[in-house]
């Protein structure tokens, strides 16, 4: 069995502009955040990002790296609005596709199961069904005769996801109160690559923790990359909590100043800046 | 002296009575005061989160797990009473959450649609509104996010049981299901009411001022629920 290692540089080295990306936790959480700013190293954009958005984002966005976003929200949680992405939308800075949580979900498994799309009981009556045209509906066969939205797969060329903990073959483990859907998005990727605070051998996974917390299987990981604070400044539950002030310094920073302070160099020179300034 | 934040936390509680069995999601504090209320009170079965991926009893005993994904299946599932915001809400009960002007260009971009479009097809969905004024109770919403009664069609789960805001509490039970007034927060005029309302709301001839908390239920607010007093950050005196 192959050793999947690699690092966030190289991560990205692979990926190229126009690509549709993935990525998983949800708002400020989980997110995987080193492989966000080593993505804001590279020359790659005209990216469709699909996202439960947070400040990856809000980043994204800033440095005009979004042609497309698919979203429910985006948000910070603690700080409800995105100052970047609002800022972005608010310029037209990209196309939206705008649409709900529970679609969003459902057209997530629709890619992971390859399904051109599935049913779902949101949407209708509502305006996503005026700012996104291309959405269908699809008639029940059965004697309900319901309607619903037909909600087209998500499919993905590459997912980024961050996780507690992982083993050099790719095997995933979240070890906080919630999985969020960062299984869900690699298995609707072509390639899947994975970011964790630690990597462990294989038999140290289950060793203080049950199976039940190996969320992401190693058939659908492409590349796992050790990252020890790897979703700063976003939660990252039980290894470290948010990084509320420096969310907040993320929040009213003008984004070239931002920029300049903590995304300049490597993820080493952030975490260095980033410990400065707390 | 009851105090306006405490009848609004009583109008928010009297949404989940009689739920039954039911997760109860309030957003915001004073619903979520209320939703405590009403499960150490009248509606004892209700479920609570502790707002992220626990179901926790009123003295914060785990009882359950609900993650994101297991949320979205209650909520399809129909046994819940979501209680939301709104930025804009009109007279059919359109809700907005996403943006304010146009769309394509937003003058103010906000959260998003979010959950809206689900709650509202598949499980009781209410709202809470902390400052009512002619900005949130708009004669049409910039973009629908919670369905209104006018796009709802046959939606057959569809259900708008009430809108409580800081000045008092509003249904949709008239023949068109327009906003119609069910009860003054005590201290309030009907004026008030008007004047802080974009649209023409219905005005039954004899509306009842909110109800009085009982002496448990203040205890309960004042003592055991929210001693903090974090309700009067989002209503003031």
């Amino acid at each position: 069995m192959s050793d999947k290692t690699t690092t966030t540089d190289e991560v990205v080295a692979g990926l190229h502009s126009g690509m549709t990306l993935g990525i998983g936790g949800w708002g400020s959480r989980r997110k995987p955040m080193a492989l966000v700013r080593a993505l804001l190293r590279s020359d790659v954009t005209d990216l469709t990002i699909v996202s439960y958005g947070g400040p990856d984002v809000g980043m994204l966005a800033a440095a005009g790296r979004i042609r497309k976003l698919v979203a429910p929200f985006v948000t910070l949680d603690s700080i409800p609005l995105e100052p970047h992405y609002r800022a972005a939308r608010e310029r037209g800075a990209f196309e939206l596709m705008e649409i709900d949580e529970a679609m969003f979900m459902w057209g997530l498994r629709a890619a992971a199961n390859r399904l051109p799309f599935l049913p779902v009981r949101a949407g209708i009556g509502s305006d996503v069904m005026r700012v996104n045209p291309g959405l269908r509906t699809v008639t029940s066969p059965y004697d309900d005769g319901e309607t619903f939205v037909a909600m087209p797969a998500l499919r993905l060329d590459a997912a980024l996801v961050h996780v507690n903990r992982a083993d050099r073959l790719g095997n995933g483990q979240y070890l906080g109160p919630d999985p969020y859907f960062d299984d869900l998005f690699c298995e609707a990727a072509d390639s899947a690559y994975m970011s964790c605070e630690r990597i462990v051998d294989t038999a140290e996974l289950t060793k203080d923790a049950a199976a039940q917390t190996l969320l992401v299987k190693r058939h659908v990981v492409t590349g796992v990359v050790e990252a020890p604070n790897g979703a700063h400044f976003t939660s990252c539950a039980p290894d470290y909590g948010r990084d509320e002030a420096f969310q907040k310094r993320y929040a009213t920073t003008p984004w070239p100043q931002f920029a300049a302070r903590y995304l300049s160099g490597d993820e080493q020179e952030y975490r260095s800046a980033a410990r400065e300034d707390s | 002296m009851t105090t306006r934040a405490e009848y609004c936390v009583i109008a928010c509680a009297e949404a989940w009575r009689g739920g039954g069995e039911i997760l109860a999601s309030p957003m915001g504090l004073i619903p979520s005061v209320g939703a405590r209320l009403a499960r150490l009170t009248f509606a004892p079965d209700l479920l609570l989160t502790d707002g992220e991926a626990t179901i926790v009893r009123p003295d914060g005993t785990a009882e359950g797990w609900l993650p994101y994904r297991q949320h979205l299946t209650l909520v399809t599932g129909g046994r819940r009473h979501v209680m939301m915001g709104a930025s804009q809400i009109d007279r059919y009960g359109n809700q907005n959450i996403s943006c304010i002007g146009d769309w394509e260009r937003p003058k103010r971009q906000l959260l998003g649609v979010r959950g809206a479009p689900v709650n509202t097809l598949n499980n009781p969905t209410s709202y809470w509104i902390p400052r009512h004024s002619r900005r949130v109770f708009v004669e049409k919403v910039d973009m629908v996010c919670g369905v209104g009664y006018d796009h709802a069609g046959d939606a057959r789960y569809h259900r708008i049981p009430r809108v409580v805001s800081d000045l008092g509490v509003f249904d949709f039970a008239t023949p068109d299901h327009a906003m119609r007034l069910v009860s003054l927060h005590p201290g309030v005029t009907l004026d008030q009411v008007r004047e802080a309302t974009s649209f023409d709301l219905t005005v039954p001839d004899d509306v009842p001022p909110t109800r009085e908390p009982t002496a448990e239920e203040l205890r309960l607010i004042r003592e055991v629920i929210d001693p903090e007093n974090t309700r009067a950050r989002e209503v003031g005196a």
